[in-house]
């Protein structure tokens, strides 16, 4: 469905994602995991059109969408939700999903948005419940499922998360994942999850990516992964001593 | 047909040529950051992992060879540490550094499926009592095969290298279907069985699955009219892992390589050049997923094609050809690797021998033997027997100490070795492989 090939992207001098090469296919939950600034955001940012890239291709269903604006690129289905939730503080839960299908907004989608908009209530029970509240209102967790459900709103085939699992709780955490894990099996949703907090994502991701200064330095399963010593080491803070004798 | 691993096996071109790319260029980044030899090699050719933007690209890496190998013995290639290693293995060669060989739980595990792979694209199943008539030691063989064996459900007789009459009671015994050995043992126990007046017929044997040797389809029928069985090439190297590698299907036009864990290319031996598929040279091949002893650009010094077309078996892996000769004088004797240099190296250490010598090969009665005749200084040629006997008693220990295998020692005068010489070349295979 969507497939990098040989990446670089750069800001002003600085080389920051260097000949990056990755796939995601169809109903696949991929997740891609590294530390701070190894370029795990800045590849969504690429993916979505906000960030150009200098050369390599970004293929969705075949066609070359590296040149194109982030608003084309939403219209060709895939939607982010950003790190740090960017939600419209002062806007309503309501306000704020309706906004997520602004690229669909006409008459003749009326019916359709409502439908969508049901289906994230059904989904997110909790912002049903807080339809009239403020999206700043809201704790961590519910302003990350809006986050999500404004993704939602304009249907998209892939879905980009940045660290979903920021600044919330363990428990919120598990729960934030296994709902994520549903929509890949019960809407069919390809899911590209990018994460710091590598065993939440591992374990619900199908594969994963380890991304280390702006190279992938390996790719696999996610239960290949989690039993990687290296990622252990790295991501996990299994065996901390050092090894080499 | 049942495949093992049906998504990787009948993985649509496209989208096994973009896993390649990915997992080519992680496996980049990783040598470069965890094999000091590697990182020399690379930077001492101005070359960071990020070119690497292509199957292109690749090719204007640097080879790894044999050397390398030993220059870095016994574990300078490996990319973790050894505490995650669970495995070694060395290769047969016969050099004073083999090569030793590592590997982490998942490359065992990706082993063991890999084999469990060319089980099943030659029929073998879970239904199956497999006699492993492989030597169980370092050698990656019987190893490779016993896992993967295990790994599809198989019933494993660890048969491994007990006399051929215990072996063939085991077979009648235990009902095996299917032998997994080296082509020449098959061929060897076809005849012990003739000896003992047992007809193959009356066995349960079906099936036989053989490697570690080059062997040509005269053979593999010859094989399969006298056991009444039907024989399956695979192909393994044990730098990279041993068995595994490639195997036949049903339709035996070459056997599929594992592209999505190997990346195989052809080269001309003489100039390192890339040739286009179908050319024939020497096979070249990248491990992608090994994690403890990863190697770029391997030259395996094994002679093939490789044919890019659809198989009728479904898989999309591309085929090589059965291998049928080396680009070194490398003789391969009962699946051990013997390097007729050493020969020399051996003769020049003991006292009285002269660094004149011939190797021939020969095959009787299906049994590999090498004969080394070599050139000894005139007083020597004594008239005591015993001496001399026990004279070639020490050349022959020595040798096959070296050598891992047997060998027969001959004594010939200077000038008669001199003769022969002129007439034939210092390594003679007369095998019909």
């Amino acid at each position: 469905m969507l497939r990098l090939q040989n990446l670089n992207t750069y800001y002003g001098e600085i080389h920051v994602l260097k000949n990056i090469s990755l796939h995601i296919q169809e109903g696949e939950m991929v997740t891609l995991i590294g530390a701070n600034g190894a370029g795990k955001s800045t590849m969504l940012n690429s993916i979505s059109g906000i960030v150009g890239a200098k050369s390599g291709a970004i293929l969705y269903n075949g066609t070359d969408i590296s040149n194109m604006s982030p608003d084309r690129i939403v219209q060709q289905g895939i939607s982010q939700v950003p790190e740090g939730r960017q939600l419209f503080a002062p806007l309503s839960v309501e306000d704020n999903l309706r906004l997520g299908a602004y690229t669909r907004y006409g008459k003749e989608n009326k019916k359709e948005i409502q439908k969508d908009l049901e289906t994230v209530y059904a989904l997110f029970p909790r912002l049903k419940e807080r339809e009239r509240q403020y999206a700043g209102t809201l704790s961590g967790g519910e302003q990350q499922m809006l986050a999500m459900g404004r993704a939602l709103m304009c249907r998209p085939k892939l879905l980009i998360l940045d660290e979903p699992s920021m600044g919330l709780a363990p428990l919120i955490i598990s729960e934030i994942f296994k709902t994520i894990a549903r929509l890949r099996d019960t809407q069919k949703t390809t899911l590209f999850v990018v994460e710091q907090n590598a065993r939440v994502a591992l374990k619900y991701a199908d594969r994963g990516y380890v991304m280390e200064t702006g190279k992938i330095m390996l790719e696999g399963n996610s239960r290949d992964l989690l039993e990687n010593k290296e990622v252990q080491r790295a991501y996990l803070g299994k065996q901390k001593k050092p090894i080499w004798e | 047909m049942a495949y093992w691993e049906e998504q990787s096996e009948c993985c649509p071109r496209e989208d096994l040529e973009q896993l390649q790319l990915e997992r080519l260029q992680s496996v980049i980044n990783r040598v470069y950051k965890n094999v000091a030899f590697y990182r020399a090699l690379f930077d001492g050719e101005r070359i960071v992992p990020e070119d690497v933007g292509s199957l292109d690209a690749f090719t204007k890496l640097p080879f790894t060879t044999k050397k390398d190998l030993e220059k870095n013995y016994p574990y300078g290639m490996f990319a973790v540490p050894l505490r995650e290693v669970v495995r070694i293995h060395t290769t047969t060669d016969t050099i004073d550094t083999p090569t030793v060989v590592g590997y982490t739980a998942h490359d065992l595990k990706t082993w063991s499926d890999l084999v469990a792979r060319f089980l099943l694209s030659g029929g073998a199943s879970r239904d199956d009592v497999i006699q492993v008539s492989f030597h169980y030691g370092l050698f990656t063989g019987a190893f490779g095969l016993h896992h993967g064996a295990e790994k599809i459900g198989a019933s494993v007789i660890p048969a491994s290298s007990e006399n051929t009459e215990k072996q063939i009671r085991i077979m009648q015994d235990y009902r095996t279907t299917v032998l997994v050995s080296t082509p020449s043992y098959a061929l060897f126990l076809a005849d012990t069985l003739e000896e003992m007046g047992i007809d193959p017929k009356q066995m349960m044997l079906k099936k036989g699955l053989f490697g570690g040797e080059i062997w040509s389809d005269k053979t593999r029928a010859d094989i399969q009219e006298r056991l009444y069985i039907e024989a399956f090439d695979n192909y393994g190297v044990s730098e990279l892992m041993g068995p595994g590698i490639a195997g036949e299907c049903r339709e035996k036009q070459g056997l599929h390589i594992v592209e999505d864990h190997v990346l195989p290319e052809i080269i001309d031996p003489e100039t390192g050049e890339s040739l286009p598929p179908g050319k024939t040279g020497e096979l070249v091949l990248t491990t992608l997923t090994r994690e403890a002893f990863p190697l770029v650009r391997y030259r395996t010094g094994d002679i093939t094609s490789l044919d890019y077309g659809t198989c009728a078996c479904g898989r999309t892996m591309v085929r090589m050809k059965r291998i049928e000769r080396r680009t070194d004088d490398l003789i391969i004797i009962k699946g051990i690797n013997v390097d007729p240099h050493q020969i020399e190296k051996v003769l020049l250490e003991i006292e009285g021998c002269e660094p004149h010598y011939q190797v021939i090969v020969r095959r009787e009665n299906n049994r590999d033997h090498l004969v080394v005749n070599v050139a000894v200084s005139e007083n020597i040629f004594f008239d005591e027997l015993r001496l001399q006997e026990s004279f070639v008693e020490k050349v022959r220990t020595a040798l096959g100490r070296r050598l891992n295998v047997r060998v027969d020692v001959k004594l010939m005068e200077r000038k008669s070795l001199e003769e022969s010489l002129k007439k034939s070349p210092k390594i003679v295979d007369s095998r019909e492989l």
